[in-house]
C-alpha cells in the first residue's frame, strides 16, 4: 500500500432495497475514489442516492454488488461483527441531529467510541478525550451537559467524539442541517482546519450548495448514479466568510 | 467490552433516569420485602409452636377413649365407655418408662362463685398432672392422691377462672364456689399460662379429681383420657405399641376389632401443627412471589419503554462500533443491576419489616438464610427473564433506521 492508494476505493457500488415484492434501486453502480487528505461534498437531490452511499461507505450497510476497498482492505463482505469494527478504529460519523447523550458530560460523550474498541485504560481515555475537545475549542466546557451547550457547541462535541479514535474517515452526514448560519460557518471552519492541519480525510454529505462549496470536490449524485464529479472553483474559506458575514450583519 | 465496562454503561444509562429507576425498582423492592416478611412470619410461628411444645412435654402421651381409625362405624371419643381407671392402673404398672400417669374426665359446667358464675371446662384429673404438664400454681397447692381416692370436693382455678370468678390478681384459696349446684372449696390457683399455640385455653378451665369428675358430676366409671409422661430416652414407639397391646388385651378386643382407643403423643400432634403452618408459610410466600413476578413485568415494560426511546442512541451506539452482543450486553446489564439492586434494598426492607411486625404485632417472626437468598436469586432470575426480550429487540436494531428514528 503506497500513499497514492485511495482511501475509499469503490466499483460498481449497488444497492438494491427489497420493500414487500418491490425491488427499489437506491444505487445502480457507482464507482468513486477519494484520496486520503481530500475533503468532498456530496450533494443530490433527496432520493439521489447520496445517503445510501454514505451509509455503504460507512459501513452502516452492506452492499448488493460491487467491492469497497476502506483503506487497502475490502470491506464489502465483511460480518457484522467486523463492520462494528472497523466503524469504531477507522470511521468517525458526524450527524445532521448531533446525537449526544443526554444528561452525560461532553468528555463522557467523547470517551464513548474508546469503550468499544480495544480496552484503553480510564486515564488514557480521559486524557485523549480532553485533547479531541481542545482541537474543536471546547476545552473549558468537558465537565458541560448537552442542554447546557448551544448547538454549535454540541455539533463540536459530536466531532470531537467522531476524531477520538483517529479514524482514516470522518464522514458527516448534514453536519449544519440543525445550525444557524453563523454557526454552520464555524463548523464547517473546523473540518477545514481539521483536513488542512491533520489531513483527515472528509467525506459530506449536504444539500446546500454554499457548504458544500467549502469542500475542495463536489459529487453530485442523482438517480443512484454519480452525474457530476468536479473540483471546487472557488473554494470558500470559513475564517473569511466569516468575517464577510459578521460585516455584513453589521451593516444591516 | 468487559462487563465492568458495561456495568459502567448499565449505571450511567440508569443514573440518567433516577426517579423512573427507582420506581421501577420499587416493584421488586416491595416483592423481596414481602416474600421475606412472610416466610419470616410463617418460620416465626412455627419455631414458636415447636418451643410450646418443648416447653409442654414432648414425652407426654395422651389415651383417649374412642377410636379415630377408618372403621365401618365411627364413634365419638365421648361415646366409648370401655376405659376403666383399671386400665390406667393397668397401664401404670405394667408398662415400663411411664414415669407419671393422670387419668382423665372432662365435663362443661357452669361454675358459680358468690358474686359472679362462668361457664368453663372442668378437668378431672389425676394428683400428677401438674408434674406431666409442667404446671406450677400461683397460689395455694394440687390436690392430693388422697383427695382424688375420696373423690374430694376440691378445685383449684386456672388464672381466667378465678378472675372471672373472684377478681384478677386475687387469692380466692379457702373460698367456696358451686359446680352442678355442689359446693367446692378453692385450694389453688395455676399459674397463668397464657394462649396455647393448639388445644382449648390452658388458663380457662377448673381442675378437680378426676373420681370427683367421674362420681359427682357426670355419674360415671369409665374414663375419657389417660395422659402420661414417658422417662427421658423412652421411645414413645414403643410405648405406643405396648400400651396399644395391652388395653387390646384387657378390652377382649379380637384380631378383626378396631382399637376402642386413641394413643397419641404430643410430638406426633406437633408435626401435624408444624407441617400446616410450613403449608401456610408457602401460601404465604407464593402470594408475595407473584408481586415479585409483576415487578418483574415492570421492569420489562420500563426497559421496553427504554428501548424505544433510546432507539437513536442505540443507533449512535452500533455507529461508533458497538456490536449487537455489546448492546444486549448493555440493555440486560441494565435490567439485572435494576433488579440486583432492587433486590438488595428489598432484602434490607425485608428485615426491617419483619422486625417491625414482630415488634408492634407481637408476631413471632424469623428470618432465614435461605428466604434471602431464595428471594434474592429471584429477583436476578427475573432481571435477566424479563430483560432479555427488550434487549435482544435493542440488539436487533438497524444502525440506520435507529439513528433516523424521531
Amino acid at each position: 500500500m503506497t500513499a497514492q492508494d485511495p482511501l475509499i476505493g469503490v466499483r460498481d457500488l449497488t444497492k438494491t432495497y427489497v420493500v414487500g415484492e418491490v425491488e427499489v434501486p437506491a444505487l445502480r453502480g457507482v464507482s468513486l475514489s477519494v484520496c486520503r487528505g481530500e475533503f468532498v461534498a456530496l450533494t443530490g437531490p433527496s432520493g439521489s442516492g447520496k445517503s445510501t452511499f454514505m451509509h455503504l461507505a460507512g459501513c452502516l450497510d452492506r452492499p448488493t454488488a460491487g467491492t469497497y476497498q476502506l483503506n487497502g482492505r475490502d470491506v464489502s463482505c465483511l460480518s457484522k461483527r467486523e463492520l462494528a469494527a472497523v466503524r469504531n478504529r477507522e470511521i468517525g460519523f458526524v450527524f445532521q441531529g448531533f446525537n449526544l447523550l443526554s444528561r452525560t458530560s461532553a468528555l463522557e460523550n467523547v470517551e464513548l467510541p474508546m469503550l468499544y474498541g480495544p480496552p484503553v485504560p480510564a486515564k488514557e481515555r480521559r486524557h485523549r478525550a480532553t485533547a479531541a475537545l481542545e482541537a474543536v475549542g471546547l476545552s473549558a466546557r468537558i465537565d458541560h451537559h448537552p442542554n447546557q451547550l448551544s448547538g454549535g457547541q454540541q455539533q463540536r462535541v459530536a466531532i470531537a467524539r467522531a476524531l477520538v479514535n483517529e479514524p482514516a474517515l470522518l464522514l458527516a452526514d448534514e453536519p449544519t442541517g440543525n445550525l444557524d448560519s453563523r454557526t454552520s460557518i464555524e463548523v464547517m471552519g473546523i473540518f477545514q482546519r481539521l483536513n488542512r492541519e491533520r489531513q483527515i480525510t472528509i467525506v459530506l454529505v449536504t444539500h446546500e450548495p454554499d457548504i458544500a462549496e467549502y469542500a475542495a470536490r463536489i459529487v453530485a449524485f442523482r438517480d443512484g448514479r454519480i452525474r457530476l464529479d468536479n473540483a471546487v472553483e472557488q473554494r470558500r474559506d470559513a475564517v473569511e466568510e466569516l468575517h464577510r458575514f459578521d460585516a455584513e450583519t453589521q451593516a444591516a | 467490552m468487559s462487563p465492568l465496562t458495561t456495568f459502567a454503561i448499565a449505571v450511567a444509562a440508569l443514573r440518567r433516569n433516577a426517579m423512573r429507576t427507582a420506581l421501577t425498582a420499587l416493584g421488586l423492592i416491595i416483592g423481596v420485602a414481602a416474600v421475606i416478611v412472610m416466610v419470616a412470619i410463617g418460620n416465626g410461628a412455627r419455631s414458636s409452636i415447636e418451643d410450646q411444645i418443648r416447653n409442654a412435654g414432648t414425652n407426654v402421651v395422651t389415651v383417649s377413649a374412642g377410636s379415630n381409625s377408618f372403621g365401618p362405624v365411627r364413634q365419638g371419643t365421648g361415646n366409648t365407655t370401655t376405659l376403666m381407671p383399671a386400665d390406667a392402673d393397668a397401664i401404670a404398672q405394667q408398662i415400663a418408662g411411664v414415669r407419671y400417669l393422670s387419668p382423665g374426665a372432662n365435663t362443661r359446667q357452669q361454675v358459680v362463685a358468690e358474686s359472679a358464675n362462668w361457664n368453663t371446662q372442668i378437668q378431672g384429673a389425676g394428683a400428677d398432672l401438674p408434674a406431666i404438664r409442667t404446671w406450677s400454681l400461683e397460689h395455694g397447692a394440687f390436690f392430693t392422691p388422697q383427695d382424688v381416692q375420696l373423690a374430694a370436693k376440691v378445685a383449684v382455678l386456672g388464672s381466667v377462672v378465678r378472675d372471672q370468678l373472684f377478681g384478677a390478681d386475687s387469692d380466692p384459696t379457702g373460698e367456696s364456689i358451686r359446680i352442678k349446684n355442689q359446693p367446692f372449696r378453692v385450694i389453688g390457683v395455676l399459674t397463668k399460662k397464657g394462649q396455647a399455640a393448639f388445644g382449648p385455653d390452658q388458663d380457662d378451665m377448673v381442675v378437680v379429681p378426676y373420681t370427683t369428675v367421674q362420681k359427682k358430676l357426670l355419674g360415671i366409671t369409665h374414663l375419657q383420657n389417660i395422659t402420661l409422661s414417658t422417662a427421658d430416652g423412652v421411645p414413645f414407639e414403643r410405648v405406643s405399641a405396648q400400651i396399644t397391646d395391652l388395653l387390646r388385651a384387657r378390652h377382649k378386643l379380637s384380631v378383626n376389632q378396631p382399637d376402642d382407643f386413641t394413643v397419641r403423643s404430643l410430638e406426633e400432634m406437633a408435626s401435624v401443627l408444624t407441617s400446616t403452618t410450613t403449608t401456610m408459610t408457602w401460601l404465604l410466600a407464593s402470594i408475595a412471589a407473584v408481586s415479585l413476578l409483576v415487578g418483574g413485568i415492570g421492569i420489562m415494560n420500563i426497559m421496553l419503554v427504554s428501548v424505544t426511546e433510546r432507539t437513536r442512541e442505540i443507533g449512535l451506539r452500533l455507529s461508533i462500533g458497538a456490536r449487537d452482543r455489546d448492546v444486549l450486553m448493555q440493555f440486560l446489564m441494565e435490567a439485572l443491576v435494576l433488579s440486583l439492586a432492587g433486590g438488595a434494598i428489598g432484602v434490607l426492607a425485608g428485615f426491617a419489616a419483619s422486625y417491625g411486625v414482630s415488634h408492634i404485632m407481637q408476631w413471632p417472626s424469623l428470618v432465614t438464610a435461605n428466604a434471602v437468598l431464595l428471594s434474592f436469586g429471584c429477583a436476578a432470575a427475573i432481571g435477566i427473564f424479563f430483560g432479555f426480550y427488550p434487549a435482544r429487540k435493542a440488539a436487533a436494531l438497524d444502525p440506520i433506521e435507529a439513528l433516523r428514528y424521531e
